[in-house]
């Protein structure tokens, strides 16, 4: 097989894998649909709030805050938590003892992570526009997909990266959920950061995460003639992207880590 | 391999060993936990850097060796699960894509007799079950030289005789095999010879028969001596051996002449009308050469 032949087959287990494990598929998938449903329950009722110059309803808010949030749990946490259990059970070490090229076992989850990435993308704007009347952005679909290719590769990057950092299987949901979760919270993402402070939200300027939301805030809704690339924002992503693959490069792990 | 040497820190795990494998042989290497065997092994897969000494597998370092060199060798871990998610037959699919000129996959499925669990899930499989995917997905890719890392630990007693026959019917395929274990009767049953490892060194080396033969001479005869009687009162020449193997009134003789012994001790007995209950005479078996050559190993390190 050819590189690419061998990644496509790679990455078709993957799928395969992902979609039979209960805890990735709730976690991942029913996860955010869970929190868009709810959030619009409890802070839906046509309130409607200020964000980057722009008045827009709670129920549009949420659509683009919740598939920023379901893109870095298709990337951050599902291959933080996978890729450790996997190392753990002694699977990539298994790997290793195969000619299995390294990038083919990387590519392999990461376009794992894409594909179930763009599969969010398309439930939760579907179920924004058929249950909330939220408007897909049609016309800024470049920026839409830019910046969702961008989010989820630093997102990947830096949860291959947190890997070197988790010391046994137990460990693989706490420390990704607590690097993550306050995230949300902090960047606008869960609350609207019109109800955040602003000390709180320099703090989260200094991550990834409300960077990240920002820019896809700006492709989903921004004003009309606008073509919605945030490029500080996406450069600040990418700049945590590259910053991620290169701790991963020193830091990853191919072996069983816990006594 | 030549003066094989690792270290950890302060503490050498392996003290120069040699070894060589020739082609389409079944090779055991023994030993206690915690001996070398393990650490042997991954520097030989090229999981681990060694500290001193040469070693070739295939003609190629294995520190240096790439993918060309991964496609001629299978490698059974001593400990790794496997997809839980995918099933016998989906496991070995994707271990076949990664090979130029895999083995056909129904037929290795078939091979270590999963054939009837080629469509249940790998979470569903026993352990004896996982144990022969492992084989399964280590022969996948036609190797030329298989390793086994206690491919039977943990099992029971059918289940291991199971995998011994599957062990065995690669010997039929031509491959050769480097195997550890602890457990005597697998490196008797399957092994063209063994190499015992103790303390990071080789103490024994050769075909089981052989080694089992050194000692050819000496049986030992086990008795029980009746109540009130003592081992004093034995012949003379009839002493148990030094190790005082008296204990819970049954003696232990080692004789280097066992007929003339057990004559002494027969005659003895029927003069003084005693019973000699579980009168037993014993070959030395492999795992009294084991135990003999281990004995002096101190308590060791686990890795």
């Amino acid at each position: 097989m050819t590189g690419a032949a061998l990644a496509l087959h790679q990455f078709r287990f993957d799928q395969k894998t992902f979609w039979r494990n209960p805890a990735s598929v709730f976690f991942t998938v029913a996860f955010p649909v869970m929190f868009l449903v709810i959030f619009d329950l409890v802070f839906g009722n046509g309130n409607r709030l200020h964000l980057q110059g722009v008045s827009v309803g709670v129920s549009t808010y949420y659509v683009p805050a919740i598939i920023t949030l379901a893109v870095i749990s298709a990337t951050f946490q599902n291959l933080a938590m996978s890729v450790t259990i996997d190392r753990e059970f002694g699977i990539l070490k298994r790997g290793r003892g195969t000619p299995l090229p390294d990038w083919v076992f990387f590519a392999g989850r990461i376009g794992n992570s894409l594909v179930v990435s763009l599969v969010m993308l398309v439930l939760l704007a579907a179920i924004g526009r058929i249950a909330y009347g939220v408007a897909i952005p049609w016309d800024r679909l470049p920026a839409v997909l830019v910046t969702l290719a961008v989010g989820a590769f630093t997102f990947c990057c830096l949860g291959l990266a947190l890997t070197g950092f988790i010391p046994s299987q137990s460990a693989a949901a706490p420390i990704t959920n607590i690097a993550i979760f306050p995230l949300y919270f902090l960047s606008g993402v869960f609350i609207p950061e019109s109800e955040i402070p602003n000390g709180v939200l320099n703090v989260a300027d200094a991550f990834p995460v409300r960077h990240f939301f920002d820019a896809f805030f700006a492709a989903w809704v921004s004003g009309a003639g606008s073509a919605g690339f945030e490029w500080v924002d996406l450069a600040i992503v990418a700049a945590w992207g590259i910053a991620g693959f290169l701790v991963a490069l020193r830091t990853f792990k191919w072996t069983p880590q816990a006594a | 391999m030549r003066g094989l040497r690792k270290s950890y820190g302060q503490l050498e795990a392996v003290k120069g060993i040699d070894l060589e494998l020739s082609g389409g042989e079944i090779f055991a290497f023994l030993g206690p936990n915690g001996a070398g065997k393990t650490t042997t092994v991954e520097i030989l897969e090229g999981y681990r850097e060694r500290t001193g000494g040469d070693v070739t597998v295939l003609g190629v370092d294995p520190a240096e060796a790439g993918h060309e060199w991964r496609q001629r060798i299978g490698i059974v871990l001593q400990e790794s699960r496997m997809h839980p998610e995918l099933t016998v037959r989906e496991s070995m699919e994707l271990f076949a894509g990664y090979y130029h000129s895999p083995r056909g996959v129904d037929e290795t499925v078939e091979l270590v007799g999963l054939t009837d669990k080629a469509h249940d899930r790998v979470a569903r499989l026993s352990g004896g079950q996982q144990r022969r995917l492992d084989v399964g997905l280590a022969l996948i890719g036609d190797p030329e030289l298989l390793f086994l890392d206690e491919p039977t630990t943990g099992f029971d007693p059918s289940a291991r005789r199971r995998a011994w026959e599957v062990i065995a019917s690669l010997r039929e395929l031509g491959k050769t095999i480097f195997l550890t274990t602890h457990y005597m009767e697998e490196a008797q049953e399957l092994a063209d010879r063994v190499a015992i490892i103790s303390g990071g060194r080789i103490v024994a080396e050769g075909p089981p028969e052989e080694l089992t033969h050194r000692d050819q001479r000496t049986a030992t005869i086990r008795f029980r001596l009746p109540e009130g009687v003592t081992a004093g009162e034995l012949p003379s020449g009839l002493a148990p051996d030094s190790d005082g193997a008296v204990a819970n009134g049954e003696v232990r003789i080692k004789a280097e002449d066992p007929v003339r012994a057990l004559h002494d001790l027969t005659a003895w007995a029927l003069e003084r009308s005693l019973p000699l209950t579980e009168l037993e005479v014993r070959q030395p078996n492999l795992e009294d050469v084991y135990l003999e050559l281990t004995a002096d190993a101190p308590e060791e390190v686990a890795q």
